[in-house]
Protein backbone atom coordinates (compact mmCIF):
# COMPACT_ATOMS: atom_id res chain seq x y z
CA UNK A 1 0.00 0.00 0.00
CA UNK A 2 1.13 3.55 -0.82
CA UNK A 3 -0.81 6.50 0.42
CA UNK A 4 -2.44 9.25 -1.94
CA UNK A 5 -0.32 12.02 -2.30
CA UNK A 6 -1.54 14.41 -4.32
CA UNK A 7 0.61 18.05 -3.44
CA UNK A 8 3.87 16.44 -3.12
CA UNK A 9 2.62 14.12 -6.41
CA UNK A 10 1.78 17.97 -8.17
CA UNK A 11 4.99 20.01 -6.68
CA UNK A 12 7.00 17.55 -8.18
CA UNK A 13 5.51 17.31 -11.71
CA UNK A 14 5.64 21.40 -11.23
CA UNK A 15 9.37 20.55 -11.17
CA UNK A 16 9.70 18.26 -14.04
CA UNK A 17 7.72 20.71 -16.15
CA UNK A 18 10.10 23.36 -15.04
CA UNK A 19 13.37 21.26 -16.01
CA UNK A 20 11.68 20.36 -19.27
CA UNK A 21 11.08 24.33 -19.59
CA UNK A 22 14.82 25.04 -19.22
CA UNK A 23 16.13 22.74 -21.58
CA UNK A 24 13.92 23.64 -24.16
CA UNK A 25 14.10 27.56 -23.54
CA UNK A 26 17.96 27.53 -22.81
CA UNK A 27 18.89 24.79 -25.04
CA UNK A 28 15.81 23.90 -27.69
CA UNK A 29 15.63 20.63 -26.61
CA UNK A 30 13.52 18.27 -25.61
CA UNK A 31 13.99 16.55 -21.90
CA UNK A 32 13.67 12.97 -22.92
CA UNK A 33 15.41 10.58 -20.98
CA UNK A 34 15.08 8.25 -23.89
CA UNK A 35 16.64 10.25 -26.56
CA UNK A 36 19.03 10.93 -23.95
CA UNK A 37 20.28 7.71 -23.92
CA UNK A 38 20.33 6.57 -27.90
CA UNK A 39 21.67 9.83 -28.69
CA UNK A 40 24.60 8.69 -26.63
CA UNK A 41 24.88 5.20 -27.79
CA UNK A 42 24.77 6.35 -31.57
CA UNK A 43 27.24 9.53 -31.24
CA UNK A 44 29.55 9.20 -28.17
CA UNK A 45 31.07 12.20 -29.15
CA UNK A 46 31.80 15.31 -27.45
CA UNK A 47 29.20 17.63 -28.65
CA UNK A 48 27.08 14.87 -26.68
CA UNK A 49 28.11 15.33 -23.52
CA UNK A 50 25.08 17.44 -22.66
CA UNK A 51 23.31 14.23 -22.54
CA UNK A 52 25.76 12.75 -20.15
CA UNK A 53 25.51 15.80 -17.40
CA UNK A 54 21.48 15.77 -17.85
CA UNK A 55 21.37 12.00 -16.98
CA UNK A 56 24.40 13.09 -14.38
CA UNK A 57 22.34 16.11 -12.84
CA UNK A 58 18.73 13.18 -12.43
CA UNK A 59 21.06 11.30 -10.05
CA UNK A 60 22.57 13.83 -8.55
CA UNK A 61 19.12 15.71 -7.79
CA UNK A 62 18.08 12.47 -6.08
CA UNK A 63 20.72 12.41 -3.93
CA UNK A 64 19.99 15.93 -2.92
CA UNK A 65 16.50 15.21 -2.28
CA UNK A 66 17.54 11.57 -0.28
CA UNK A 67 19.57 14.07 1.73
CA UNK A 68 17.33 16.75 2.60
CA UNK A 69 13.89 14.96 1.80
CA UNK A 70 11.88 12.07 2.88
CA UNK A 71 13.33 8.65 2.52
CA UNK A 72 12.21 7.08 -0.54
CA UNK A 73 11.42 3.33 0.57
CA UNK A 74 13.28 0.84 -1.17
CA UNK A 75 11.44 -2.74 -2.67
CA UNK A 76 13.16 -5.96 -0.98
CA UNK A 77 12.94 -9.58 -2.50
CA UNK A 78 11.63 -8.57 -5.61
CA UNK A 79 12.78 -11.16 -8.31
CA UNK A 80 15.99 -10.04 -10.47
CA UNK A 81 15.07 -11.86 -13.83
CA UNK A 82 11.94 -10.09 -13.78
CA UNK A 83 13.96 -6.69 -13.10
CA UNK A 84 16.39 -7.61 -16.39
CA UNK A 85 13.76 -8.38 -18.77
CA UNK A 86 11.63 -5.79 -17.77
CA UNK A 87 15.00 -3.35 -18.11
CA UNK A 88 15.47 -5.04 -21.80
CA UNK A 89 11.83 -4.09 -22.88
CA UNK A 90 11.74 -1.10 -21.87
CA UNK A 91 14.66 -0.22 -23.46
CA UNK A 92 13.95 -1.85 -26.88
CA UNK A 93 10.49 -0.35 -26.66
CA UNK A 94 11.47 2.82 -25.49
CA UNK A 95 14.25 3.24 -28.31
CA UNK A 96 12.09 2.14 -31.29
CA UNK A 97 9.14 4.38 -30.04
CA UNK A 98 12.36 7.36 -30.10
CA UNK A 99 10.27 7.85 -26.42
CA UNK A 100 9.37 7.14 -23.03
CA UNK A 101 7.45 8.78 -19.88
CA UNK A 102 9.25 12.26 -20.29
CA UNK A 103 10.07 12.53 -24.17
CA UNK A 104 6.33 11.55 -24.83
CA UNK A 105 4.30 11.44 -21.72
CA UNK A 106 5.32 15.31 -20.55
CA UNK A 107 7.05 16.83 -23.39
CA UNK A 108 5.62 15.46 -26.67
CA UNK A 109 1.77 15.90 -24.75
CA UNK A 110 2.99 19.39 -24.05
CA UNK A 111 3.77 20.50 -27.77
CA UNK A 112 0.52 18.87 -28.66
CA UNK A 113 1.99 16.27 -30.66
CA UNK A 114 -0.49 13.35 -31.51
CA UNK A 115 2.58 11.29 -32.44
CA UNK A 116 3.26 11.46 -28.54
CA UNK A 117 -0.54 11.18 -27.42
CA UNK A 118 -0.92 8.00 -29.54
CA UNK A 119 2.73 6.38 -27.56
CA UNK A 120 1.68 7.90 -23.97
CA UNK A 121 -1.89 6.10 -24.52
CA UNK A 122 -0.29 2.75 -25.85
CA UNK A 123 2.02 2.54 -22.88
CA UNK A 124 0.33 3.30 -19.83
CA UNK A 125 -2.84 0.71 -21.31
CA UNK A 126 -0.15 -2.13 -21.58
CA UNK A 127 1.76 -0.94 -18.70
CA UNK A 128 -1.98 -1.30 -16.65
CA UNK A 129 -3.26 -4.06 -18.37
CA UNK A 130 0.57 -6.16 -17.89
CA UNK A 131 0.56 -4.48 -13.90
CA UNK A 132 -3.21 -6.12 -13.72
CA UNK A 133 -2.25 -9.49 -15.44
CA UNK A 134 1.15 -9.71 -13.15
CA UNK A 135 -0.86 -8.73 -9.91
CA UNK A 136 -4.08 -10.24 -9.70
CA UNK A 137 -3.80 -13.31 -12.61
CA UNK A 138 -0.42 -14.71 -11.58
CA UNK A 139 -0.28 -13.46 -8.48
CA UNK A 140 3.53 -12.88 -9.48
CA UNK A 141 4.58 -9.31 -7.41
CA UNK A 142 3.16 -8.41 -4.29
CA UNK B 1 31.81 31.65 -20.61
CA UNK B 2 31.21 29.54 -23.93
CA UNK B 3 27.88 28.65 -25.46
CA UNK B 4 28.71 25.54 -25.65
CA UNK B 5 29.26 25.66 -21.60
CA UNK B 6 26.26 27.02 -20.91
CA UNK B 7 24.26 24.90 -22.73
CA UNK B 8 26.37 21.62 -21.07
CA UNK B 9 25.42 23.88 -17.84
CA UNK B 10 21.89 24.17 -18.50
CA UNK B 11 21.31 20.52 -18.91
CA UNK B 12 23.14 19.26 -16.05
CA UNK B 13 20.81 22.03 -13.98
CA UNK B 14 17.56 20.72 -15.89
CA UNK B 15 18.67 17.07 -14.85
CA UNK B 16 19.06 18.07 -11.08
CA UNK B 17 15.55 19.98 -11.51
CA UNK B 18 14.03 16.97 -12.91
CA UNK B 19 15.71 14.60 -10.05
CA UNK B 20 14.10 16.60 -7.35
CA UNK B 21 10.83 16.30 -9.22
CA UNK B 22 10.80 12.45 -9.54
CA UNK B 23 12.11 11.68 -5.63
CA UNK B 24 9.75 14.38 -4.40
CA UNK B 25 6.73 12.73 -6.58
CA UNK B 26 8.03 9.33 -5.32
CA UNK B 27 8.79 8.07 -8.87
CA UNK B 28 11.35 6.98 -7.68
CA UNK B 29 9.59 4.10 -5.57
CA UNK B 30 8.70 1.76 -8.19
CA UNK B 31 5.21 0.45 -5.15
CA UNK B 32 3.96 3.60 -5.72
CA UNK B 33 4.06 3.81 -9.64
CA UNK B 34 2.70 0.04 -9.66
CA UNK B 35 0.17 0.94 -7.62
CA UNK B 36 -0.40 3.89 -9.91
CA UNK B 37 -1.21 0.95 -12.95
CA UNK B 38 -3.04 -1.13 -10.78
CA UNK B 39 -6.56 0.36 -11.37
CA UNK B 40 -8.13 -2.88 -10.54
CA UNK B 41 -6.38 -3.13 -6.81
CA UNK B 42 -4.99 -0.61 -4.60
CA UNK B 43 -5.02 2.35 -6.64
CA UNK B 44 -3.02 5.27 -6.10
CA UNK B 45 -3.93 7.88 -7.98
CA UNK B 46 -0.91 10.32 -7.11
CA UNK B 47 0.56 10.06 -10.17
CA UNK B 48 -1.94 11.22 -12.50
CA UNK B 49 -0.92 14.83 -10.64
CA UNK B 50 2.90 14.28 -11.37
CA UNK B 51 2.12 13.75 -14.99
CA UNK B 52 -0.77 16.59 -15.10
CA UNK B 53 1.48 19.14 -13.44
CA UNK B 54 4.24 18.59 -15.94
CA UNK B 55 2.32 18.77 -18.46
CA UNK B 56 -0.09 21.54 -18.31
CA UNK B 57 2.72 23.74 -16.88
CA UNK B 58 4.74 22.29 -20.39
CA UNK B 59 2.22 23.07 -22.39
CA UNK B 60 1.59 26.47 -21.16
CA UNK B 61 5.10 28.02 -21.32
CA UNK B 62 6.36 26.02 -24.37
CA UNK B 63 3.53 27.48 -26.29
CA UNK B 64 5.34 31.11 -25.75
CA UNK B 65 9.10 29.20 -25.66
CA UNK B 66 8.24 28.12 -29.42
CA UNK B 67 7.27 31.68 -30.75
CA UNK B 68 10.88 32.76 -30.00
CA UNK B 69 12.98 32.54 -32.98
CA UNK B 70 15.56 30.40 -31.31
CA UNK B 71 16.62 28.95 -27.64
CA UNK B 72 18.44 31.35 -25.75
CA UNK B 73 21.45 29.73 -26.06
CA UNK B 74 21.44 27.92 -29.28
CA UNK B 75 20.78 28.54 -32.81
CA UNK B 76 18.01 26.66 -33.53
CA UNK B 77 15.38 24.47 -31.26
CA UNK B 78 15.87 20.78 -31.99
CA UNK B 79 12.35 19.36 -32.25
CA UNK B 80 11.66 15.52 -32.95
CA UNK B 81 10.72 15.67 -37.12
CA UNK B 82 8.69 12.48 -36.49
CA UNK B 83 4.89 12.66 -37.06
CA UNK B 84 3.98 9.41 -38.36
CA UNK B 85 1.68 7.56 -36.35
CA UNK B 86 3.49 4.11 -37.47
CA UNK B 87 4.08 0.65 -36.17
CA UNK B 88 7.65 0.93 -34.34
CA UNK B 89 5.73 3.79 -32.58
CA UNK B 90 3.07 1.67 -31.39
CA UNK B 91 4.89 -1.56 -30.88
CA UNK B 92 7.80 -0.13 -29.04
CA UNK B 93 5.42 1.95 -26.69
CA UNK B 94 3.22 -1.51 -25.87
CA UNK B 95 6.88 -3.75 -25.10
CA UNK B 96 7.74 -0.65 -23.30
CA UNK B 97 4.18 -0.42 -21.59
CA UNK B 98 5.21 -4.08 -20.59
CA UNK B 99 8.44 -3.64 -19.12
CA UNK B 100 6.93 -0.27 -17.13
CA UNK B 101 4.26 -2.95 -15.89
CA UNK B 102 6.54 -5.51 -14.64
CA UNK B 103 8.87 -3.88 -12.67
CA UNK B 104 7.91 -0.29 -12.10
CA UNK B 105 10.80 1.61 -13.65
CA UNK B 106 10.81 4.10 -16.90
CA UNK B 107 13.34 4.87 -18.06
CA UNK B 108 14.28 8.15 -16.50
CA UNK B 109 13.59 6.97 -12.67
CA UNK B 110 15.30 3.97 -13.05
CA UNK B 111 18.50 6.09 -13.61
CA UNK B 112 17.54 8.43 -11.02
CA UNK B 113 17.58 5.50 -8.43
CA UNK B 114 21.20 4.91 -8.94
CA UNK B 115 21.50 8.11 -6.42
CA UNK B 116 19.73 6.01 -3.86
CA UNK B 117 21.69 3.02 -3.27
CA UNK B 118 18.80 1.43 -4.69
CA UNK B 119 20.11 -2.81 -5.64
CA UNK B 120 17.64 -2.60 -7.97
CA UNK B 121 19.04 0.32 -10.53
CA UNK B 122 21.95 -2.16 -11.00
CA UNK B 123 19.80 -4.68 -12.72
CA UNK B 124 17.41 -2.46 -14.79
CA UNK B 125 19.58 0.08 -15.68
CA UNK B 126 22.12 -1.73 -17.43
CA UNK B 127 19.15 -3.71 -18.88
CA UNK B 128 17.69 -0.51 -20.29
CA UNK B 129 20.79 0.26 -22.04
CA UNK B 130 21.52 -2.73 -23.39
CA UNK B 131 18.14 -3.19 -24.58
CA UNK B 132 18.20 0.37 -26.35
CA UNK B 133 21.71 -0.43 -27.92
CA UNK B 134 20.41 -4.10 -29.36
CA UNK B 135 17.39 -1.70 -30.99
CA UNK B 136 19.46 1.08 -31.92
CA UNK B 137 21.76 -1.47 -33.72
CA UNK B 138 19.66 -3.39 -35.42
CA UNK B 139 17.66 -0.69 -36.78
CA UNK B 140 19.43 2.29 -36.79
CA UNK B 141 18.12 3.34 -40.02
CA UNK B 142 14.64 3.31 -39.62
CA UNK B 143 14.51 4.98 -36.49
CA UNK B 144 17.45 7.65 -35.81
CA UNK B 145 15.92 10.77 -34.65
CA UNK B 146 19.04 12.01 -32.90
CA UNK B 147 21.09 15.19 -33.76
Amino acid sequence: MTSFTPLSALAGGLLIGTAAILLLWLNGRIAGVTGMITGLLVKPSGTQIWRLLFLAGLVLGTVLYAAWGQATPLRHGFPVPLLIVAGLLTGYGTAQANGCTSGHGVCGLARLSVRSLVATGTFLGVAIVTTFVVRHLVGLAT
Amino acid sequence: MSRATLRNLAALASGVVFGLGLSLAQMTNPDKVLNFLDVAGSWDASLLFVLGGAVVVSAVVFHFILKRRAPLWDTVFHLPLARAIDKPLVIGSALFGIGWGLSGYCPGPAIASGGLNNPEALWVVPSIIAGAALQRWSHYRQTADID
